[in-house]
């Protein structure tokens, strides 16, 4: 058995059975990540000792016949833009290289109280900012199915990791699409959560107003085991929330599958459009109602997030003094010392992104960008409103194409905002939507995009196994 | 169009350091996003609330009271401070 392959419900399942221990799959997962890191670049940090004491631990748990929980004594990956206490947090930039994270994140620690093990930090685009993995500091991850391709981006190490079984699991966090581009791309399972199911706090802000952690897993099963046990409210994050949602079991027939009709215009690769339509028919052939609906403002949403993205992004990276933690570089007086600290420790995509959010939110600009980026939010969540009136879930792409070619698009900022045209739309109406395999374009893997109302993450999750049901 | 002295007004408002050639990179690629981004021009919203807070919450508030860290806590986030002296954070003068 080739146990780094195995998903969390088989990994709970051996332990249980006793079919091999928590240090032997850690073992599995840590042997695999030798062999393939290198190549790949799907880590930045490897927590080797820490993980193999914490399996132990469990080892021992097993044999005095306690209790496991489902989480317990399997290796996960964390996207290195998400605190775990003690281990090296460096968001891919310079500005972060040497920060050790004084603290767990609340999804850190929920993993942490059922068992998990930690077994690394994954690789990112420079504080989540970036659709392809290559703006990390610290190289570029490439896809595990095509390695002159990127895996996508931002949660770049997550997908390739999982995708390459050098884990488990593992969390990525989504502000425009940064967890279902890349699930999309590597061909794994990806939930970006409704705004506030899951606490933030521990995650390097990006854009708080759109930032989710989120469950990057092998199955839909998988997802929704951690959802579980990331998921509600948390005192430490103020926008998070427990949600009233319905629980029941839904059925496939009858479901009403909405197919966003600007969701398949001009831009969008033919064979995406064609393998995104057949898994949709295989929902219609088992008894669902598929019915054509618009969301109007879906042009304007990349746009729109780019003005509210850099925004908050300008506001948020500001706290990178120098002063209190980070890199620090030394000037004449307290001035050239920040403009020296910013200057060597920020990328080219940062840089841009505060020098636009600086603009579009400073005096005579701010009504004009800011405010109308707000008010077109607010057009855009309507669209969103208003179709699921009529329908149970959206259902599209992840990305119009499938993984492109390392380098491709690096020159032209605009042409690498516009592969996140399917995904942002879902972050400024705050809904949840999740990626799933749905085939391949010769060996590319190509993601299908299900999307719920506020607070349907359970619905959307109960939607996709459905076809993982349907594939098997 | 964004001008080579608004982006020295940006970088100095943001505590950005620029180079003379980075300077004329940020104003021709942030002038095409902006381009890009102009295209809400288009969008009616005379009428339109503008949404900052995408799930409705409002004035969530708690008790106004602080938690003292334990010194394992600080001693943590000292050992993060570039420039210490005697348990404090030493900055530059700023007047």
């Amino acid at each position: 058995m080739k146990l780094d392959k195995l998903t969390i419900k088989q990994s709970n399942q051996g332990l249980k059975k006793k079919d091999f221990s928590s240090v032997e799959l850690t073992e599995a997962v840590l042997s695999r990540i030798k062999k393939r890191n290198q190549e790949i670049n799907a880590y930045l940090t490897i927590s080797e000792e820490s993980a193999l004491s914490q399996a132990k631990r469990v080892d021992n748990k097993i044999k005095n016949k306690e209790e496991i929980s489902i989480l317990e004594g399997i290796p996960l990956a964390v996207k290195d833009a998400i605190l775990v206490d003690g281990i090296k947090c460096t968001s891919a930039s310079k500005i972060l290289e040497n920060y050790i994270a004084p603290y767990d994140a609340t999804v850190i620690k929920r993993l942490r109280k059922v068992g998990a093990i930690f077994i690394g930090k994954t690789n990112l685009d420079e504080f989540t900012m970036g659709a392809s993995g290559e703006n990390s500091a610290f190289g570029l991850t490439k896809n595990p199915y095509d390695l002159e391709r990127v895996p996508g981006g931002s949660s770049s190490g997550s997908a390739a990791a999982v995708a390459d079984d050098q884990a488990i699991y593992a969390l990525g966090s989504d502000t425009g699409g940064s967890i279902r581009q890349p699930s999309s791309f590597c061909g794994i399972v990806g939930l970006k959560t409704t705004y506030g199911r899951v606490s933030r706090y521990g995650l390097i802000a990006h854009a708080s107003s759109l930032d989710q952690i989120g469950p990057m897993t092998k199955t839909v099963e998988d997802a929704r085991i951690v959802f579980d046990i990331i998921k509600g409210k948390d005192v430490k994050d103020s926008t998070s929330m427990d949600s009233q949602n319905d629980e029941s079991q839904i059925k496939i027939e009858g479901l009403k599958i909405g197919i966003p009709k600007e969701y398949f215009v001009k831009g969008i690769d033919p064979d995406v459009e064609k393998i995104v339509k057949k898994a949709i028919n295989k929902y219609e052939k088992m008894g669902a109602n598929i019915v054509e609906v618009s969301l109007p403002h879906t042009e304007y949403a990349v746009p729109c997030y780019y003005i509210i993205v850099s925004a908050e992004a300008s506001a948020n990276l500001a706290r990178y003094d120098g002063i209190r933690y980070g890199l620090s570089e030394k000037g004449e007086n307290l001035l050239e010392g920040y403009l020296k600290t910013k200057q060597k420790g920020f990328g080219d995509e940062v840089t841009r992104r505060i020098m636009m959010g600086t603009y579009v939110l400073s005096a005579g600009y701010y009504d004009a960008y800011y405010l109308k980026a707000q008010k077109v939010r607010t057009l855009i969540k309507q669209d969103f409103d208003d179709v699921f009136k009529k329908v149970d879930v959206l259902m599209g792409p992840v990305s119009p194409t499938p993984a492109f070619k390392i380098g491709e698009k690096m020159d032209d900022p605009v042409s690498m905002y516009l592969t996140d045209i399917y995904t942002v739309s879902v972050n400024l109406a705050g809904i949840p939507a999740i990626s799933i395999p749905a085939g391949e374009i010769g060996n590319l893997p190509v993601g299908l995009q299900i999307m719920g109302k506020q607070f349907d993450d359970e619905r959307i999750l109960q939607v996709a196994k459905f076809y993982e049901e349907m594939s098997s | 169009m964004i001008t080579k002295k608004e982006i020295e007004d940006m970088s100095k408002l943001s505590r950005l350091g620029l180079s003379e050639k980075e300077k004329e990179k940020f104003s021709k690629e942030l002038s095409a996003i902006l381009e890009f981004v102009n295209k809400l021009d288009e969008v009616k919203i005379d009428k339109i609330k503008p949404t900052a807070q995408v799930t409705g919450l409002e004035n969530v508030s708690r008790k106004d009271s602080g938690r003292k860290k334990t010194k394992k806590e600080t001693d943590k986030l000292l050992a993060l401070v570039p420039d210490s002296e005697n348990r404090h954070v030493k900055v530059r003068a700023i007047l």
